[in-house]
């Protein structure tokens, strides 16, 4: 009997505001404790939410990005329970009726193409930290609280069960990182927790009934998220194999077991008693508003993909590869723009450096895009050696290093270290001559058939030039001069 | 004194501001039988009065300025002990101004100190506070009313000319009935509920006692305006309360007012003097050119109801901050953090507060709410379109602001509906919205104030003024004052009409 996965996830992506979404306080990440809490985020006495509307801006763009539709008033609504960190005893959240609503993100799997549907989006409010370790030992094992992240903008994505295995998971994940990042309403940060995922497993008997889920908590990263899921239905697996059977509950990954584990089951599940917050009006956004951010909306990852191979004569592949980040195929359009030249082989060879040593070397230093050392008019100018055969594909990696290391751009790089590209006949001929002198028994193997020896006498040749000559020009001289 | 009067007297040099606060100061510690203040800034007013005094030698005068008032200790006030008569507040030092509180600093008043209240402002009679009940300066073993009874004593009492208070369910309008003076609940969102202590959000309103329906507009202007911090302050012009008040005295002044009497304001259970008191006003109004209208407004009998599944609702929630984790009463002994919640909060509430904050939990519970919540709110529109449909036929609304005059205190403390029920005609204008007041009609025998509740259309507060003005102009209900000696017998006593 084979077992079906299934899988809906819930993401919170923080959005990129500058202040909070109901206060004037700062969303920068990383401040001493509680030093970004204004009055309305420690919720003193009679103070009062008003409503970022920038945040409602982030949530629209993301509506139209996902095809959703738009809720023209949608309602926020108070979540209470008691938590140390949650100032209010109430989290303000929208409920009944969201921002966004319906929606779908494509993903890349083995089968092909498949679209998750989106059930909703709506904006709520992240609660503070509770510290519980790291605190000076003078306080004596108390817990802290840090209450600047109280009132951060979030955006809660939820998808429908549309998923059905960790790797569908994890490519749902990725690409709606990838568009929420695109769209510029999340940094996506997620080691600083500004996208964060829930995910909710259960399985079933292929084409029987949907079985019990459980929901995984706060996976912060894509292999967790992966690991996570694969654990649990697992767990779920064997448990209904073993003639149990599966107990809905909210359960919490362990990184370091890679297993997940009990954190609270729908019996001890709160009441949050949900009410419209009488504090704030119903949200309305009128067709104006929509229209000024869709015509601000930038080209699509999927639109631009298509674009690219229709326009640039790109692989799809490629183009897949390098519309999977904003900052990436900004790079690649910055790179083009500075060559001369705006034409197929052009734009491919950009590609393969972008996607192949551009991607390798960043890989190497692991840093963001933004950080790297090296300017995509610098990259331009190098690829433009490789263009007109100053220097040849391998001579231009190490250019590139050279210019990650600060050196200067390639033409400064290329003439100081003279790497220039042999392309003198005359020069290769009497490189070749030297070698054939030197290498009489493998002249001898070539010439009976052997073309591993052939490779052979390319390889001395190059190493003779310091990998300078021409490659192409190096076989066609040492042919001629066998063939004598 | 009336704020006229009194701001007259600093002009003409005839007194100071510096001299008017230590009056006042005398008789607020003279009065302390009465309770109406939870603290007394003493240096704080006097600080205020000399710079007022200052800006009016300067001729750089408001119509406020120099004027000692109190506000309701519900509202935040900087750098002075702000504590919602709760013991969960009894040391909390509010960090800056309410809004309405700041307006009123600008326009040059001097705060002397922070009235007693029903604690979080939930009560019909000024017996829950944390600080003690407050007595009606009309008679000591009466309530002055809820839950903004020290700021109506402390008026009635002739300590201060005008106060501030709140009114969710009738807060401002049931303790001016009982204690003789006018109050006003201003539009839902004319005055900002920044810095006012949450109760029932979408019922509390900001709004002012004095004793004339001239001082009420006054101090309303100074009161009213938008307020970017709160989403549900409403954005409109400023406007002059007064504005209809300076017009000539004509001989019928209301002449062409259609005055809206509803039929379920004038049944049973309402105490006969104050029928009696109420019917008089309203010949009163017809002589000054009104004409009375019947009006059915069907659905407030079940305003009550409504107002105690919303109110507790909202407040069960707005209440939740106060969990000892950043500020205000904190157990001092505990096991763990359930414990810490629980003891904090048993000890911090009092009786009232707990009821309700377990009445409201429970109308939102999972498998209540819809029974509960969601009826409420929709009985809470049919009550709006009630009012919307008689203020179709008439300009304003008129009846008594309360079933009863002042009753003992004790009386009702054991029979919360009963204590309910004394809010049954000032609660339908806080689910509606609408502004309302309530100004002093009458006495009954044993010379207890009557109130007449005068109700508007939304953004009517003019209209409304102007009625009360013109009657208080022929009566001189509001011009009596009870003895200092606060045993019931009035000093104004011939003064009446």
């Amino acid at each position: 009997m084979t077992w079906e996965i299934v899988i809906g996830i819930e993401t919170h992506a923080q959005l990129s505001t500058a202040s909070k979404i109901f206060s004037g306080a700062s969303t920068a990440f990383g401040a001493a404790p509680n030093t970004e809490a204004s009055a309305v985020d420690i919720a003193l006495p009679g103070v009062l939410p008003v409503l970022n509307r920038g945040a409602v801006e982030r949530a629209i763009r993301f509506g139209l990005a996902v095809g959703g539709a738009i809720n023209r008033r949608s309602v926020f609504a108070r979540k209470n329970y008691f938590y140390p960190d949650l100032p209010k005893g109430y989290q303000i959240s929208q409920y009944e009726i969201p921002v966004v609503r319906g929606g779908a993100v494509t993903i890349a799997t083995d089968a092909g193409e498949k679209h998750v549907r989106l059930t909703r989006a709506h904006l709520e409010e992240d609660a503070g930290k509770s510290l519980h370790e790291g605190l000076p030992s003078e306080l004596g094992g108390v817990s802290g609280i840090d209450l600047n992240r109280a009132g951060t903008p979030l955006l809660e994505i939820v998808s429908e069960p549309d998923m059905r295995s960790a790797a569908e998971a994890v490519a749902y994940a990725k690409a709606l990182h990838s568009l929420v990042t695109w769209i510029g309403i999340c940094d996506g940060d997620m080691q600083e927790g500004n996208f964060r995922c829930d995910a909710n497993v259960s399985v079933r008997r292929a084409g029987g009934a949907l079985g019990t889920r459980c929901e995984i908590k706060n996976l912060n990263s894509f292999r967790f998220l992966a690991q996570a899921i694969e654990y649990e239905a697992r767990r779920q697996i064997e448990l209904i194999e073993d003639g149990g059977s599966v107990v809905q509950e909210t359960r919490l990954f362990d990184p370091d077991r890679g297993e997940t584990r009990s954190m609270r089951s729908k019996e001890d599940a709160q009441d949050y008693r949900y009410f419209p917050d009488p504090d704030l009006p119903p949200l309305t956004i009128d067709d104006a508003w929509i229209q000024r951010i869709h015509s601000a909306m930038p080209e699509l990852p999927e639109a631009m993909r298509s674009r690219l191979v229709a326009e640039h004569g790109i692989t799809d592949y490629d183009a897949a590869q390098l519309t999977a980040s904003r900052e990436l195929v900004d790079y690649y359009h910055g790179v083009c723009k500075a060559l001369p030249a705006a034409d197929t082989a052009s734009h491919k060879l950009v590609a393969n450096f972008v996607l192949g040593e551009f991607a390798a070397a960043r890989n190497r230093a692991d840093v963001a895009i933004a950080a790297v050392p090296v300017s995509p008019a610098d990259v331009a100018g190098l690829l433009r050696r490789v263009a007109d055969r100053t220097v040849s594909g391998k001579i231009a990696k190490d250019v590139f290093d050279a210019m990650w290391a600060g050196e200067g751009d390639a033409d400064a790089i290329i003439e100081r270290r003279g790497l220039r590209q042999i392309s003198d006949a005359r020069a290769i001929e009497a490189l070749v001559e030297h070698v054939l002198a030197a290498n009489a028994p493998i002249v001898a193997e070539v010439r009976a058939g052997k073309e591993k020896a052939f490779n052979s006498l390319v390889g001395q040749v190059m190493k003779a030039s310091k990998s300078k000559a021409n490659p192409a020009q190096v076989n066609e001289i040492l042919r001629r001069l066998l063939a004598r | 004194m009336t704020i006229g009067e009194l701001a007259r007297a600093l002009r003409a040099r005839e007194t100071s501001s510096v001299e008017l606060v230590q009056e006042t100061l005398a008789r607020i510690a003279a009065s302390q039988a009465i309770n109406a203040f939870i603290t007394v800034d003493a240096d704080g007013a006097l600080a205020q009065a000399r710079a007022a005094d200052s800006a009016l030698a300067r001729g750089d005068a408001e119509p406020l300025t120099g004027i000692p008032i109190a506000h309701k200790d519900v509202f935040m006030t900087a750098g002075l002990r702000t504590t919602c008569a709760s013991r969960m507040l009894e040391h909390f030092v509010a960090p800056y101004d309410a809004h309405v509180v700041a307006k009123l600093r600008e326009a040059g008043t001097v705060l002397v100190g922070k009235t007693n209240m029903d604690e979080f402002a939930m009560g019909s009679s000024s017996e829950t506070s944390y600080f003690g009940p407050v007595r009606n300066p009309w008679s000591a073993q009466c309530v002055p009313g809820g839950s903004s009874g020290g700021s109506a004593a402390a008026v009635a009492a002739g300590l201060v000319p005008a106060t501030t208070g709140t009114d969710t369910g009738g807060s401002i309008r049931q303790p001016a009935a009982l204690t003789g003076i006018c109050g006003i609940k201003p539009t839902y969102g004319v005055c900002s509920r920044y810095g006012l202590i949450a109760f029932a959000s979408s019922l509390d309103t900001p709004g002012a006692f004095a004793r004339t329906a001239e001082d009420c507009a006054l101090l309303l202007a100074a009161m009213a305006g938008h307020d970017a911090r709160d989403a549900t302050s409403l954005d409109r012009p400023a406007e002059d309360y007064r504005r209809l008040l300076a017009a000539a005295s004509a001989t019928r002044p209301l002449e062409g007012l259609r005055i809206g009497l509803p039929r379920e304001y004038f049944a049973s259970g309402i105490e006969r003097e104050v029928i009696a008191a109420v019917e008089a006003a309203i010949a009163e109004l017809r002589a000054l050119g009104a004409t009375a209208v019947d009006v059915d407004l069907p659905m407030v009998k079940h305003a009550v109801p409504v107002y105690y599944v919303i109110a507790p609702a909202e407040a069960s929630s707005n209440l939740s901050r106060f969990d000892g984790v950043r500020y205000g009463h904190r157990a001092a002994q505990y096991r763990d953090l359930t414990e810490m919640y629980c003891r904090t909060r048993a000890e911090g509430f009092g009786a009232e507060v707990k009821r309700r904050i377990l009445v409201g939990t429970y109308v939102l519970s999972h498998g209540y709410y819809d029974a509960y919540y969601l009826q409420a709110q929709k009985v809470r529109r049919l009550i709006a379109q009630d009012f919307a449909r008689a203020f179709e036929r008439c300009d304003i609304v008129v009846g008594p602001t309360a079933p009863t005059c002042a009753f003992a205190i004790g009386a009702k403390t054991n029979d919360p509906v009963q204590m309910y029920l004394n809010d049954i005609f000032t609660i339908a204008a806080n689910l509606t919205g609408m502004p309302a007041m309530s100004i002093p009609c009458g006495f009954t025998p044993d010379r207890l104030p009557i109130g007449l509740q005068i109700q508007g259309n939304y953004f009517d507060e003019a209209r409304m003024l102007n009625v009360a003005h013109r009657y208080q102009q022929v009566t001189g209900w509001h011009l009596q004052s009870p003895s200092p000696a606060s045993g019931g017998e009035g000093r104004g006593e011939g003064l009446s009409p």
